[in-house]
């Protein structure tokens, strides 16, 4: 089958009337959580993981693929009109964004994120349909020696991109591998970790500890101070860009789109890195570099495009490898494994309706996103006016039925508490917690191909670089991490993050 | 423990717990040479009041079921906000409790009281 073929097979797919809702679903409830600051993706997708065991596979990912596009839409609502980002991946357009705002120009900020999402998305699309197959036959030939490095590589990345310090980061991956490694071997049997605590001979689950760092970590941080959100919505007046706006904002799309794709695809990233590097890359190269900063149309247009597309081409290597490049899609490969579909290569080829049924539903995800978000703007203004107090007991409430309906345990109700605790914490010492939860759902995978790779090779350590694609694979991943080390680098890296907690 | 060829359940987590030896010592050393800015102020009564409210919940929802455990839930954490006021804490508390057992019991099946066993349930 060509590629006509397989996006038909996905229209098919993703066009029934249950799939068509749920997208819905997913889309609004997207839109919604960006739209209100403190209740991210992560924490909501483990927190509706549950409600989505009664649907079929593939609704189930349309529905939670949606609510992590969806949420990049939002977040940049947010971001223009009370200068807060929803999703730290809109940080950058609260810059330019929240200043157009202020110049009485939000309805064409908004339309600027909307349409630059849109026409990112769409390029996404086509994307993920165009490589996902080629590079699943790659890694169809990959033995365990490869898997482990590209899991390395995709650790090491998300090393670099952590905020703060290097070192906490690493510290935060191997302890996270560490706590994945909890419960019992699967090779001999043996309980490692469990202190003789029956629960804990399964292993702790990946729902519980994103709950519990996402979800309860963040309403403690958001507790210490809540005066924050008291800011004045402006105006929204004409929603559509002028001739002058579409002229300026047509390269900035084009180039956010590429800067976005080309990054997303990189482990461990996401849609983050993306925003960030299409916004510096905007300011050198637009002419109007100099209102960059003061409102800007460019300066909307580009992250924007560039989030969303991240947000979409991460799940290239979810969808043909099976590795999660984020905690976002490393939550999908647990949806996965819970309806019994095993991530990897050999999903495209076995299960050809679910994968493009996926990709093909985040198009027409998209579409709604561009209706819910511009005309439907006035409905979103109210919800970010919803005061924080009314929220976060309402998300506790989900996090502690939700922990519970996993297992149908108690004990995991308690353990989602203690991650909490764990989470603030962390999060107060400036170690970041995405880097653990990706090790966290790699550790078991990559012990696993570790010991037979070493298997094969008779105990050889040099096979990870005898063989090419894993020695390049290792090479990247330790050029990323000394890549920190260069000073200029690590400069551009502090000031990124710097600019985008500012 | 086992060899690199055959490598038996402590093989690597020994290897990781080592790492993070190293790396835990090389923090506190560092921690002492350069200065950094100090820890902000710890939220300690939402600490406790959130993550003490999920575990009352955990304790409390198979005995007194869903009903009467879910408002302690929300009140009990919603009390760490500072703009906290009594009524419409209520009114969230009764609609929260009104949807999860609509939703999470009926809808989903989740197998849990709506009044527990210590009610006569």
């Amino acid at each position: 089958m060509d590629l006509i073929g397989h996006l038909w097979l996905g229209l098919q797919t993703s066009a029934s009337l249950a799939n068509l809702f749920y997208c819905f679903v997913g889309v609004f409830l997207g839109t919604a959580i960006g739209v209100l600051p403190g209740l991210g993706p992560t924490a909501t997708i483990a927190m509706l993981l549950p409600v989505t065991f009664v649907l079929p596979p593939v609704t189930a990912l349309i529905m939670l693929a949606g609510i992590y596009y969806g949420s990049q839409y939002g977040g940049s609502t947010t971001s223009i009109l009370v200068n807060l980002p929803g999703e730290a991946a809109s940080v950058v357009t609260t810059l330019d964004g929240y200043q157009m705002a202020r110049k009485g120009r939000a309805g064409a900020a908004l339309a600027a994120s909307a349409i630059g999402s849109f026409f990112a998305g769409t390029v996404a699309t086509l994307l993920i349909a165009a490589f996902g197959p080629p590079m699943a036959n790659m890694a169809l030939r990959f033995g365990p020696a490869e898997y482990f490095s590209l899991m390395v590589m995709g650790l090491a990345a998300s090393i670099v991109l952590a905020q703060g310090s290097l070192l906490h980061a690493i510290g935060m991956v191997v302890l996270g591998l560490l706590l994945g490694l909890i419960g019992t071997d699967v090779t001999s049997g043996i309980q490692r970790y469990t202190f003789g605590i029956f629960e804990l001979a399964d292993g702790i689950g990946f729902v519980t500890v994103a709950m519990g760092m996402f979800g309860l970590g963040e309403i403690i941080r958001n507790l210490e101070d809540e005066e924050q959100r008291s800011a004045i919505v402006s105006k929204i007046t004409s929603l559509w860009p002028t001739k002058e706006d579409w002229r300026r904002m047509t390269p900035s799309i084009l180039r956010g789109t590429a800067i976005g794709s080309v990054l997303g695809i990189l482990p461990g990233s996401g849609s983050i890195l993306g925003s960030f590097a299409a916004y510096s890359i905007e300011k050198k190269l637009s002419r109007n570099s100099s209102q960059f900063g003061t409102g800007a149309i460019e300066g909307v247009a580009a992250p924007e495009s560039a989030n969303n597309a991240g947000a979409q081409t991460s799940f290239i290597p979810m969808l043909t490898l099976g590795i999660p490049s984020n905690p976002v899609s490393a939550l999908m490969v647990g949806a996965m494994i819970i309806h019994g579909i095993q991530p990897g290569p050999s999903v495209i080829s076995e299960q050809p309706a679910l994968f493009w049924g996926v990709v093909v539903s985040m198009w027409i995800g998209n579409l709604m996103l561009i209706i819910l978000n511009l005309p439907l703007i006035g409905m979103w203004v109210r919800v970010i006016m919803i005061p924080y107090q009314y929220l976060y007991p309402g998300i506790l409430v989900f996090c502690a039925i939700g922990v519970f309906s996993l297992k149908n345990a108690q004990f995991d109700i308690y353990l989602m508490g203690l991650f909490g605790v764990l989470g603030y914490v962390f999060s107060k010492l400036g170690c970041e917690a995405a880097p653990m939860l990706l090790a966290f759902i790699l550790g078991p995978l990559m012990e696993e191909y570790l010991r037979r790779a070493m298997l094969l090779s008779r105990g050889n350590p040099w096979v990870f670089l005898q063989r090419p694609i894993s020695a390049t694979l290792l090479v990247i991943a330790v050029l990323a991490l000394c890549s920190v080390l260069i000073p200029s680098f690590s400069k551009t890296r502090e000031e990124a993050f710097v600019e985008g907690v500012g | 423990m086992g060899t690199a060829f055959r490598m038996g359940p402590a093989y690597f987590p020994t290897i990781l717990g080592g790492l993070l030896f190293v790396i835990g010592t090389i923090s506190v050393i560092r921690s002492f040479i350069t200065g950094g800015d100090p820890i902000g102020r710890f939220a300690m009564w939402g600490l406790v009041l959130v993550t003490g409210s999920i575990f009352l919940f955990g304790s409390l929802v198979r005995g007194l079921g869903v009903a009467l455990a879910l408002p302690v839930l929300v009140v009990i954490s919603a009390y760490a906000s500072t703009k906290f006021r009594w009524g419409p804490t209520f009114i969230m508390a009764a609609g929260l409790t009104i949807f999860c057992v609509l939703v999470f019991l009926k809808g989903l099946g989740v197998p849990l009281p709506v009044l527990g066993p210590w009610l006569g349930g």
